[in-house]
């Protein structure tokens, strides 16, 4: 059985790779393009994740939840890769081995990443009908694919760096999909917009690789499961404190989230990363890519310490609201799911800094997330279709009736990102309030203080945002009659992925999903994802949370004895304790908070857009300056541009003036040095060395020309000469 | 009995003879016949000094031989006369004189 298991966990990744492949080569000559063989793969993938997180949830294995969840490491029999590995006598040390890790949280993100998958596959068949180059979308959908299961399924952060750069180039290429239509009217829009994407998220992806080298110099592997252990012994023998260069590595690996999931200030290339066609705004920028960021923090949160965290916390609760209001003031109908896709990723990189629950519920939000925002997306991409690519609101409304489907589904998706009770959006958000509020109740940290309130106010503007969208879009008397006369729903394949993510948006959450038959087995306040994912014991065991975390707290659970620190564990079970009580008081706040904030922000946006009772232009222009700044999105992308990217082209500029004028001066000299050597060699060559060849030429001739007077060729000469040479020896021989 | 000095002075007499007439002539025929008297000289002296040695045969054996070897030389050397005025239209040596080159 488990043999079987690792074999269709191979299969996962496989069979996107292997359609990839036949795809890029020979899609164009298949039947309709070859886009039913990857979605059929897909549909497989589908079944494949999802049978595995159920045998994983459910129970086909007893009590998940635990640190036997992560017995599919590599050492443990796992399928292990050997990749850079090296003989223990040549070079100590190094070897990469690549392994499977399926731990709860890999299976519900590989169970998340397989199902939107699919259903964006599904959803394309419908949207990308008739682009020209429709086979190619599809091969670079699936390669993506493969980049996201094979990230989830790493057991070492090195492949999981490979897939994190291959989903970076993914998502080049897919922005710029459109960059390559010489027919489209974007064309100059998605090239800008790809390369923006692209660079941006590599300053991101240059911190992450100094973290790892980082840890690796230290820890001299990159295996997570070692990375944790050995974080935790690191901490251990400093006495609970974390050394200074684990905060340096924590924060570039923070980096790395920064860049990937869009916080700020790298989220600038999320807003134009919404060139790229709807689907791919819905399983890259939305429900799966983005959320690899969140997947990084969650696997490496082990190293990161109390400092770091911190920082985790304010960087994310201040790109959730910073986010939130742009929100509110754009009428792009993608571009307000852009900034929302934003604010939701820093609610969850926010509830991870502050650790604990809030961990477990920045993840858990993870999820529900990646499945109301793919619906979300892809019932924006089902109404721009509708309408023949329209996609400002102003020019929409009274949809419902012309597109009921992508009315009830995204409304449903709507009511699951505002939080309202029962639907998916609701257990997540309510659990990261609950856990930020825990944090703050146990170690008043500045950073919970301000991010609760920057949390809460988000989700507020979140709810009226939204609906905001919805009200724009579906309600209301059509604004432009010619599209509204022309909107029309979307064929099947479209209709159902929405409706199948809709569900998913709606049920995503609930705790009986996987007690299906008894649904009050795990009491009221568990839901399927907190028993999967326990933070007690996500970590295998290897690395307590809490006992990492008390430092800051009033318990230190270190003791020195005998020169060496040991940890306390009554002191640990107390502080947990401490830390639920906190947490089970905060439970009713948080849901007092959400269910407030999700009135207020529901009444504005009914209030503004549905009776339009206030015109928001007055409310617009009572904000004057302020709702300017807004709109124009804080002038970050200005900013950015005029200091980095200016700054860049001026340092350009000054090296190209280096290089004309001092390289290039320097090479002209040497240059001309040389020239003036060769004229030099050149006269000695012709006059003295030349002169002497000739000189023994011409001696050699002057010779010649004196013996030429013997050659006569006269016989009787030769004999005369011969016969006087005769007697010349004998007179000689004779007078001596 | 003629002591050898007579037989080896009219040997040189001939021997000299025959370079003047190599050496001085006009026609390429009168220095083929130098050349004759010159392999005749030879001959003499073999004889001369062979009977003066003693009775062995090997001076008059040597005369034989040389007889022989003249004539076919004569021979060649009247054939390549013969080509000789082919080729030049004359047989002074004087004017034959492309061995200079």
């Amino acid at each position: 059985m488990e043999l079987f298991d690792y074999k269709l966990l191979l299969a996962v990744p496989a069979i996107p790779i292997v359609g990839y492949v036949i795809q890029i080569f020979f899609g164009r000559h298949l039947p309709r393009k070859g886009d039913w063989m990857l979605t059929g793969g897909m549909f497989v993938v589908m079944c494949i994740t999802v049978y595995m997180f159920l045998t994983k949830a459910i129970g086909f294995e007893p009590s998940p939840g635990n640190a036997a969840l992560l017995h599919e490491s590599a050492k443990e029999g796992g399928p292990i890769f050997g990749w850079l590995y090296s003989s223990a006598e040549k070079a100590p040390g190094f070897n990469l081995v690549a392994g499977i890790m399926y731990d709860g949280l890999g299976a519900a993100m590989l169970m998340v990443v397989g199902v939107v998958s699919f259903f964006v596959h599904l959803f394309s068949l419908g949207y990308m009908n008739g682009d020209r180059r429709y086979h190619i979308f599809f091969a670079n959908i699936s390669l993506f694919t493969f980049a996201m299961l094979g990230l989830v399924l790493s057991d070492n952060i090195m492949f999981l760096f490979i897939f994190w750069e291959l989903m970076g180039l993914m998502s080049y290429l897919l922005i710029g999909h459109f960059a390559q239509d010489p027919d489209s009217p974007r064309i100059t829009h998605a090239a800008a917009a790809c390369k923006k994407a692209f660079l941006t998220t590599r300053v991101g992806d240059t911190c992450l690789l100094f973290g790892m080298a980082l840890f690796y110099w230290k820890f001299q592997t990159f295996q997570f499961t070692e990375l944790w252990r050995l974080s935790a012994e690191e901490v251990a023998r400093n006495g609970g404190e974390y050394p200074m260069w684990m905060t340096v590595g924590g924060f570039f690996i923070f980096g790395g989230t920064v860049g990937k999931s869009a916080q700020f200030p790298l989220h600038i290339w999320l807003p134009d990363a919404m060139e790229g066609p709807t689907p791919v705004s819905a399983m890259i920028h939305a429900a799966t890519m983005v959320a690899a960021g969140v997947f990084l923090l969650g696997r490496t949160f082990p190293m990161m310490s109390p400092e770091v965290l911190a920082i985790v916390t304010a960087v994310g609760a201040f790109t959730a609201l910073f986010a939130a209001t742009i929100g509110c003031t754009v009428n792009d109908i993608k571009g307000v799911l852009a900034y929302s896709t934003i604010s939701q990723l820093g609610f969850m990189v926010a509830a991870i800094g502050t650790g604990g629950l809030g961990l477990v519920a920045g993840l858990f939000h993870m999820v529900t997330h990646a499945f109301f925002k793919a619906c979300l997306f892809l019932s924006a991409g089902s109404v721009i279709h509708g309408c023949h690519h329209e996609q400002d609101m102003r020019k929409m409304g009274g949809l419902r009736t012309k597109m009921p489907i992508t009315f009830v589904c995204m409304t449903v998706c709507t009511l699951a990102i505002a939080g309202m009770p029962l639907f998916s959006g609701f257990f997540s958000k309510d659990r990261i309030l609950q856990g930020t509020l825990g944090n703050l109740f146990t170690q008043f940290r500045g950073a919970s203080a301000l991010s609760i309130v920057a949390l809460s106010l988000a989700a507020m503007l979140t709810t009226f945002y939204m609906f905001r969208l919805i009200f724009m879009t579906f309600f209301g008397e059509p604004r432009d009659h010619h599209i509204h006369d022309h909107a029309h729903e979307s064929p099947w394949p479209m209709t159902v992925s929405l409706m199948a993510l809709a569900a998913l948006g709606l049920f995503g959450g609930h705790f009986w999903l996987l007690h299906p038959t008894d649904p009050l087995a795990q009491g009221h306040h568990g839901t399927w994802f907190t028993q999967l994912v326990d933070w007690k014991t996500m970590y295998g065991g290897v690395f307590d949370p809490m006992a990492a975390n008390m430092i800051v707290d009033r318990y230190n659970p270190y003791h020195l004895v005998d020169g060496q620190y040991v940890l306390d564990s009554a002191i640990v079970a107390a502080g947990t304790e401490h830390y639920e009580h906190a947490v089970h008081g905060a439970h009713y706040w948080a849901l007092g908070i959400s269910l407030l904030v999700l009135s207020l922000g529901l009444f504005g946006a009914w209030l503004l857009y549905y009776k339009r009772k206030v015109d928001p232009a007055r409310i617009t222009g009572a904000l004057g300056f302020g709702y300017d700044v807004v709109r124009d999105k804080y002038y970050i992308d200005e900013a950015v541009d005029g200091s980095v990217i200016k700054g860049t082209m001026w340092l350009s500029r000054v090296q190209k003036w280096i290089d004309e004028k001092l390289v290039d001066g320097l090479v002209l000299l040497v240059g001309r040095i040389g020239k003036i050597l060769g004229y030099i060699c050149s006269w000695i060559d012709k006059y003295i060395v030349d002169g002497a060849v000739n000189w023994v030429g011409y001696t050699t001739q002057a010779f010649g020309s004196v013996a030429r007077l013997f050659q006569t060729g006269r016989i009787q000469q030769y004999i005369s000469f011969a016969v006087a040479g005769g007697i010349l020896i004998a007179a000689v021989h004779i007078l001596t | 009995m003629i002591p050898v000095g007579a037989y080896v002075a009219v040997s040189v007499a001939l021997f000299a003879l025959g370079v003047i007439c190599i050496v001085s002539r006009r026609n390429i025929i009168y220095v083929l016949m130098g050349i004759e008297m010159i392999l005749n000289s030879a001959s003499i002296n073999f004889a001369a000094f062979g009977r003066y040695n003693g009775d062995g045969l090997e001076g008059r054996i040597f005369v034989i031989f040389i007889i022989i070897l003249a004539a076919a030389e004569a021979a060649v050397a009247l054939a390549i006369v013969l080509n000789v005025f082919h080729l030049f239209h004359t047989i002074k040596p004087s004017e034959v004189d492309l061995l200079r080159e």
